[in-house]
């Protein structure tokens, strides 16, 4: 062993790592076109269907098209901002998939191989930490960009960020309460042995969607792209691949967060009505994971299907609206579940006597 | 104020009950709209690998036409450009030399017949001012191109193919005209 260090578990994190990323980003690339056909279908339209067949070549050409693009930085805007602002937001967007159980684990070469990059124990903390980070990405563009509309829209965009963090991470603290840990991993064994959490916690659950819809800067909360009010907001001065840099961004975050909705509330990579530890006697752990990881990844294609079909039917909210929503509605909520859920957990503690 | 037509419909503005203000059954409800959307019939077609049909009375391209023997029937009379309300139209006129008798019906044909598609208005008053059958208007239109030049159409565009060497063509051209 050369300086102790384990060089196959380097060599394995890097492959899961570099499988990871490119799959978020295909998912991501193929989110853009799903989003497309989606939109068309329920407009009764046909949507793509030039470029390959049904599309499916369309976000590769789309791709091109945006590298093509010539790369303009405004004079006045600040350079060195105005080139990290969609680093940053790619960046955190891509960051969140670190801590999520993608699969049970592998069996190769004798080793077993998690399939999760980090299974730290603060896990929920680490992903709120990192999401809170992706408002960044939307402020240094809006406010580099040297453009009253974009300037708007980043101070739309954080202060919504911030208002419905609050009703998240409450959400959350009630489930957290049932689950005892913040390992995602953990979170996903229990759901495997149990129901899933989405029946303990149903209120919190949608507490959480809409939440995360607003996080994702989605409609109805896409406040802060709103293209007939502030003319695409915080990216209105951006072109090229920057521009794409954010538009990518916003499906990589609707990606990662319907991962952590499906493993939060829907038992993650737990196959429905199948018990998988004796599954997995019986096939070999291998067909066992990848059959979980398909089971987490038909789950998550729902939630990117469910972000698409509301994004085309709701309307925008109007920013009044939006945060008597987030503040009046959905804290107070969230704060009910929390405590009658405290009650609950208590409650049995006690062996269900005051 | 009183009414002047019993048209005039009173809005209500009632303020909302805790069912329409929880917002989600609202939503619930749009939502399945739009999603009874996503299998219905799609009125679109796919345009250049189907079409859809032209009416008989469509005025599209014109076409000059030919008799039953592949002669051109046109004699540069010039009632067509006469009617031609956009002044689309111009020829020039030739005589019909011994020898010619299988290609011009008459002592007289037009040795250059154009027509400016982006000048047409399509009426098709050509078409009724022309005495000998010579013109009339497909039920096809003018494809996109580069220039403006090649909006000019000549007699090369225009001319129907000839019925004795290529039937097939000509019958499509002349359609069910």
């Amino acid at each position: 062993m050369l300086l102790g260090i384990d060089w196959f578990f380097i060599l394995e994190k890097s492959i899961l790592i570099a499988a990871i990323i490119s799959l978020s980003l295909v998912v991501a690339m193929y989110s853009t076109w799903a989003e497309r056909k989606v939109a068309a279908l329920i407009q009764d339209r046909r949507g793509p269907n030039r470029a390959g067949i049904f599309g499916i070549l369309q976000p590769l050409a789309d791709g091109l098209k945006l590298f093509m693009k010539e790369e303009i930085i405004p004079n006045l805007s600040n350079g060195f901002l105005f080139v990290l602002g969609p680093g940053l937001a790619m960046l955190t967007a891509m960051m969140t998939s670190a801590v999520i159980p993608w699969s049970s684990h592998l069996e190769l070469f004798g080793r077993n191989i998690d399939l999760q990059i980090a299974d730290i124990n603060i896990g929920i903390l680490y992903i709120f930490g990192v999401v809170s980070m992706g408002v960044y990405g939307i402020m240094i563009g809006g406010w580099a960009s040297n453009n009253k509309f974009s300037l708007m829209a980043a101070i739309r965009g954080a202060s919504q960020i911030i208002s419905y963090e609050l009703a998240m991470g409450l959400s959350i603290i009630a489930l957290l309460m049932l689950t005892g840990s913040l390992s995602l991993k953990t979170i996903v064994e229990q759901q495997q042995d149990h129901l899933w959490n989405i029946v303990y916690q149903p209120l919190g659950f949608l507490i959480f969607l809409v939440c995360a819809f607003a996080e994702c800067n989605r409609t109805p909360f896409d406040l802060s792209e709103a293209e007939s009010e502030l003319n695409f907001g915080y990216h209105q001065e951006y072109s090229s691949m920057k521009l794409g840099f954010y538009l990518f961004a916003e499906y990589v975050n609707m990606f990662i967060s319907s991962a952590v909705m499906a493993t939060l509330f829907f038992g993650g990579y737990d196959i429905p009505f199948i018990n998988d530890a004796s599954f997995g006697d019986a096939h070999g752990q291998n067909l066992l994971a990848i059959l979980q990881g398909l089971s987490l990844f038909v789950k998550v294609a729902f939630f990117i299907f469910f972000f698409i079909w509301v994004r085309w039917t709701i309307p925008r909210f109007r920013y009044d609206q939006l945060m008597r929503l987030g503040w009046k509605g959905l804290i107070p909520l969230a704060l009910i579940n929390m405590v009658i859920t405290g009650f609950i957990v208590l409650l049995k503690a006690n062996d269900w006597h005051f | 104020m009183q009414a002047l037509t019993n048209k005039a419909k009173v809005v209500e503005r009632k303020p909302m009950t805790v069912w329409e203000r929880l917002y989600l059954p609202a939503i619930a409800q749009g939502m399945s709209i739009t999603f009874g959307h996503i299998f219905k019939k799609r009125p679109t077609i796919n345009y250049p690998e189907k079409q859809r049909p032209f009416s008989p009375v469509f005025r599209g391209l014109h076409v000059l036409n030919r008799d039953e023997e592949g002669r051109e029937r046109c004699t540069a009379c010039g009632l067509c450009a006469v009617a031609c309300p956009a002044e689309a139209i111009t020829m020039e006129a030739a005589e019909r030399l011994p020898g010619e008798e299988k290609l011009y019906r008459e002592e007289k044909y037009a040795a250059k017949y154009e027509i400016n598609m982006l000048r047409c208005i399509f009426c098709g008053l050509c078409e009724e001012a022309c005495p000998k059958d010579a013109i009339y208007l497909s039920e096809t239109f003018a494809p996109s191109n580069y220039t403006r030049k090649g909006f000019i159409y000549g007699k090369d565009e225009l001319l129907i193919p000839d019925p004795k060497t290529q039937p097939e063509e000509y019958a499509k051209a002349r359609g069910n005209k």
